[in-house]
């Protein structure tokens, strides 16, 4: 049975005179992971900021789980809650300890009692393989550990989907791994996934599909073997030449 | 400096009610300037425009001009408040606008993706600002709000226009009573120096105490 989690239709967003999202139509399924892909400057960021507002659009619909994003306010908020977000650059809280990064949501917007919240938290920080550094603050840790971190941080709101915004292009590469390893086995656990990353090896064993887009478009949905193995657009063909020479 | 000795307990009392004056109309001034600078930062845009309002309007104003205008208007127009609650309404009024400035500066200087992180758990905007921005906006501004304090420490002495008994109203006095103006003022220098100098030692400590790791 197919359930569509987040329908983006027809969306389209300016800066100023800069259109950078072009008649987005994407739809992801329960439990479907999905990476986007595409040149730098093509709108990727963009389109997955727009997926809980922090962007807002100028034309088009966005729903998550069959309900349309509100404006600005306790309904957003509340929406938001449900959609769990992995930045490029960690945005831990920074006089935070990590313990607290992941206890504030669930206390704060949930009402969970503290003792509660503290005790998922542990599990999670522990299920990303940080449990040690739980009264350790963001500086202490090194990159790939707070992204793990801000993972959990995440996932403490128990979200409906899960993005994420080139969560390892920051990194140092022997981090990248122990990021992709806790991103992989959440794909394996079921979780919706929209994932803006080049790691090919993430995609080809996690994706469902991939999304290509260049220009504020989106010019191609295949699956990874077909994507990859050969894509259909001469724009993808041009930017997976340039990737893959690396 | 005989009649500095001589007088060593009127000093103190001015000290004293200076001390008053400053704590009192701070705390205020903390509150109403931390408002303030909320509304300047927030989306609703009336709120903007009034916080923009009181600080340019109350900050562009001598103090001196403010109180005797608070003090003497309002009488006039048949409330009457003491000249102690009128002299900390006026300071907290006029140190909240710089307080505003010196808040909203720090806000600005928080990352901009703190808030993004905070907003995409769903926190709303005044959760935000609260468990988010301001904890490390304050972190980043303590020193120029030390300074804003200091000032105020200072700025307290117009008080003694209105007749508030404070360290300055006292010199004046002694002042008026002694023709010494050189030894009467030297005393209240020092004395204003006794709670200068400490003030910005323990701001130091505090700034140390609660800076975040980096
Ligand atoms: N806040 C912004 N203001 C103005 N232009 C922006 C802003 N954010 C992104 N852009 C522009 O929008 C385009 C798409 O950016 P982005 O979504 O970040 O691309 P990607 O993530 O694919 O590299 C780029 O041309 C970028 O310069
Ligand atoms: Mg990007």
């Amino acid at each position: 049975m197919v359930e569509p989690l987040v329908v983006a239709t027809k969306v389209n967003k300016w800066f100023g005179p800069l259109h950078v999202l072009k008649d987005v139509d994407l739809t992801v399924e329960k439990g479907e992971v999905v990476v986007v892909l595409g040149p730098s400057g093509s709108g990727k960021s963009t389109l997955c900021r727009t997926l809980n507002r922090l962007e807002p659009i100028h034309s088009g619909t966005i729903e998550i789980d069959g309900v349309g994003l509100p404006e600005e306010g306790k309904a957003l908020a509340k929406l938001r809650s449900d959609v769990g977000m992995v930045f490029q650059s960690f945005n831990l809280f920074a006089h935070k300890t990590v313990l607290q990064n992941v206890t504030l949501g669930p206390e704060k917007v949930r009402k969970m009692p503290r003792r509660e919240a503290r005790e998922r938290a542990m599990a999670l920080l522990e299920r990303v393989g940080i449990a040690e550094k739980a009264d350790r603050y963001p500086a202490e840790l090194s990159g790939g550990q707070q992204q793990r971190a801000a993972i959990a941080r995440a996932l403490a709101m128990d979200p409906k989907v899960m993005l994420f915004d080139e969560p390892t292009s920051a990194l140092d590469p022997e981090m990248i791994k122990e990021v992709l390893d806790v991103m992989l086995e959440l794909a394996h656990e079921g979780t919706t996934m929209i994932v803006v990353s080049h790691e090919m090896g993430f995609a080809r064993s996690a994706a469902r599909r991939v999304a290509f887009m260049d220009e504020g478009r989106i010019v191609e949905v295949a699956p990874p073997e077909q994507f990859f193995h050969d894509p259909e657009s001469a724009r993808a063909r041009d930017f997976l030449g340039k990737v893959l020479a690396h | 400096m005989g009649v500095v000795v001589d007088n060593a307990g009127q000093y103190l009392a001015g000290m004293a009610m200076t001390v008053a004056l400053t704590l009192v109309s701070f705390s205020a001034a903390l509150v109403i300037g931390t408002v303030v600078a909320a509304f300047r930062v927030s989306p609703v845009p009336p709120l903007r425009t009034a916080g923009t309002l009181w600080v340019e309007t109350v900050r562009n104003t001598p103090l001196t001009v403010l109180m005797v205008l608070f003090f003497f208007g309002f009488t006039k127009l048949g409330i009457q408040y003491s000249a102690f609650t009128s002299a900390v309404i006026v300071l907290s009024a006029y140190t909240s606008t710089f307080v505003a400035e010196t808040v909203r500066s720090g806000i600005n200087a928080v990352a901009k993706g703190q808030a993004e992180a905070a907003r995409s758990l769903g926190l709303t905007f005044p959760q935000v600002l609260g468990r988010v921005v301001l904890p490390q906006a304050f972190r980043t501004v303590l020193a120029p709000l030390g300074s804003v304090f200091i000032a105020l420490i200072k700025n307290s002495s117009i008080a003694s226009i209105i007749s508030v008994v404070e360290l300055t109203e006292v010199a004046d006095r002694l002042n008026n009573e002694t023709a010494r103006p050189v030894a009467v003022f030297l005393g209240a220098g020092m004395a204003y120096l006794l709670l200068t100098l400490p003030s910005g030692f323990l701001v130091g400590v505090l700034e140390r105490r609660v800076a975040i790791k980096r």
